[in-house]
């Protein structure tokens, strides 16, 4: 059984002229790293709350088809439910901090779901540890850099021990060097069995991680494969998908008549192939 | 001209933000704000529409001290885009929004309706005119903030944090709206993370740490210093890491900030093609 399973399923925000999402059918199984682009207000953020079934069940609308989540369809069950299955983490992680210090934001999603409280004392001391937070321990949330909240609130909502991390835009507020280290947690969970919902438009950070893209355009899925087939796709560029430099210079060669053999998504691996190139 | 004089402040005058900023901006220049997650980028632009107030220091708009103005009053010339939308947005259809600060600069309702049809269709707007601004995706909900000012072309745009949540078509539609903006004498102010957004588009680039300006001139030469790029906790752009692993095998090949089209040239060249 997939973890992720959509069906047929489209939905419209009450109040809104269309629909936000378009008959999509979509299995994703344990252990994927999705990332799911495509250009702003085409409803990434919406599949996205289907995940852990804020929609429908939280922002309400119209619904057709099924989505099925570890076994639940989320048409039945409420957000809590799947509290300890998916885990959302957001682009302002001010909006999502409630409590006064590390430990007690860590502490409040498994103390809210009765878990006992040994059980929590451990949790806590495991994610400072993963998420390297023991110097923020006493720290009020407001005095810690935007990376710093981020990590907090990633280590809050795997307290939870979910199964499905979703992160929409988890680093677009930050500066490249903490959004790398953001990144490099959040793969580094995947390579841990977390199975991994990204969405990003800077695909040049998250391709190199990520197993598959879902390209996505005005409520439907119009692309789905590995990040190095997805990116060299020309419906990138025309639905608006900032692709990789190093991939476009790979693309604009290949019309030169130059080619490279593999397609690039990191300047580093365009100068080996490159390199390459120029010895043969 | 706005110039900043050894500005200094605190946060509740206990979480010091800036330590001593001197800077001045041109009538028409376009400059961009870097610097790493806390540097003081923010406090900085809130300080030039009176948003914040200097602590010690001064700053000066057109020769007179702003502490003599209201924000109201500076709201006139300088129109500051938040970094969180949330924070700017607080009517119940988009259209109304973008309307409100037209009508309250007091222009004409030829005047507001143009304009408002100017920036729904250059920012993409359209089709979402009658819907509530707070059910709108991020990346829209930031394009209807940035549409609220840039309707207004005030002399002077500071824009905190742009490009976030926006696709490589609406970056592109922004960075020639602000071209054109600035074509048109208006100064331009972005903060950015986005190194890319900058080298293509700000000539000028001030980079901050810890509350102070670090460097300041050429967006080129200050993005090429390793210290720079360092304490701003920057990342090399794809194409300059290229160029660096290029350049130890190919040394015609600067190991420096490059343009795509720039690189792909060099390429062909050291590969022998046409």
């Amino acid at each position: 059984m997939p973890l992720i399973e959509l069906k047929d399923f489209s939905f419209k925000y009450y109040g809104a002229d269309n629909l936000a999402l378009k008959k999509i059918d979509l299995t994703i199984e344990e252990g994927e790293y999705v990332v799911i682009t495509g250009p702003s207000g085409c409803g990434k953020t919406t599949l996205c709350r289907t995940i852990n079934a804020l929609v429908p069940q939280f922002h309400r609308g119209y619904i057709a088809g099924n989505v099925i989540i570890d076994g639940l369809n989320t048409r039945e069950h409420n957000v809590a439910e799947y509290a300890s299955i998916a885990g959302m983490v957001f682009q302002q992680p001010e909006n999502q901090l409630v409590t006064l210090n590390v430990e007690k934001e860590i502490a409040f999603g498994p103390e809210n779901l009765g878990v006992e409280p040994k059980e929590v004392r451990r949790r806590v001391e495991e994610l400072i540890d993963l998420l390297e937070l023991e110097h923020l321990r006493e720290k009020h949330p407001h005095e810690m850099s935007g990376g710093e909240q981020q990590r907090v609130a990633i280590a809050a909502t795997l307290a939870l021990k979910p199964k499905i991390l979703v992160a929409d835009e988890p680093t677009s507020n930050l500066d490249p060097k903490s959004a790398e280290s953001i990144l490099k947690i959040i793969s580094s969970l995947n390579k841990r069995d977390l199975t991994v919902i990204l969405v990003e438009h800077r695909l040049d950070l998250v391709s190199k991680d990520a197993t598959r893209i879902l390209l996505m355009d005005e409520g439907k899925i119009v692309a789905d494969g590995i990040p190095r087939e997805i990116l060299a796709n020309d419906l990138c560029q025309q639905i608006g998908v900032g692709v990789p430099k190093a991939t476009l210079i790979y693309k604009r060669l290949l019309q030169r008549g130059i080619d490279l053999g593999t397609i690039p998504l990191t300047g580093e691996e365009l100068a080996e192939l490159v390199k390459g190139v120029s010895v043969n | 001209m706005i110039i900043m004089e050894n500005v200094h402040f605190a946060y509740d005058g206990l979480y010091t933000a800036l330590r001593g900023v001197s800077l001045q901006i041109d009538d028409g220049e376009s400059v961009a704000i870097m610097g790493t997650n806390g540097a003081g980028k923010t406090t900085l632009v809130k300080h030039l529409n009176g948003l914040l107030r200097p602590i010690t220091g001064r700053v000066i708009l057109d020769g007179v001290d702003t502490k003599h103005y209201s924000v109201a009053e500076l709201a006139r010339e300088i129109g500051l885009v938040m970094q969180n939308p949330d924070h700017q947005l607080f009517l119940d259809t988009v259209e109304k929004e973008i309307v409100f600060g037209l009508k309250q600069l007091g222009f004409s309702n030829e005047e507001i309706q143009e304009r408002y049809d100017r920036t729904v269709s250059t920012l993409g707007l359209d089709g979402l005119c009658g819907r509530s601004p707070f059910a709108l995706s991020g990346g829209e909900r930031k394009r209807v903030a940035l549409a609220c000012v840039l309707a207004t072309e005030p002399r002077i745009l500071a824009l905190d944090e742009p490009t976030i949540g926006q696709d490589a078509n609406q970056k592109e539609k922004l960075a020639e709206m602000l071209r054109d903006l600035n074509n048109r004498g208006r100064t331009v102010v972005v903060v950015t993370h986005d190194l890319e957004f900058v080298i293509e588009n700000f000539p000028r680039t001030i980079a901050m740490a810890d509350g102070t300006i670090i460097a300041d001139g050429p967006t080129n030469s200050v993005l090429s210093h390793s210290e720079v790029i360092h304490r701003c906790s920057l990342t090399a752009p794809q194409l300059t890491k290229a160029a660096q692993s290029l350049h130890e095998l190919f040394p015609e090949i600067q190991a420096r900030l490059t343009l795509l089209t720039d690189l792909e040239q060099e390429i062909v060249k050291v590969l022998g093609g046409a």
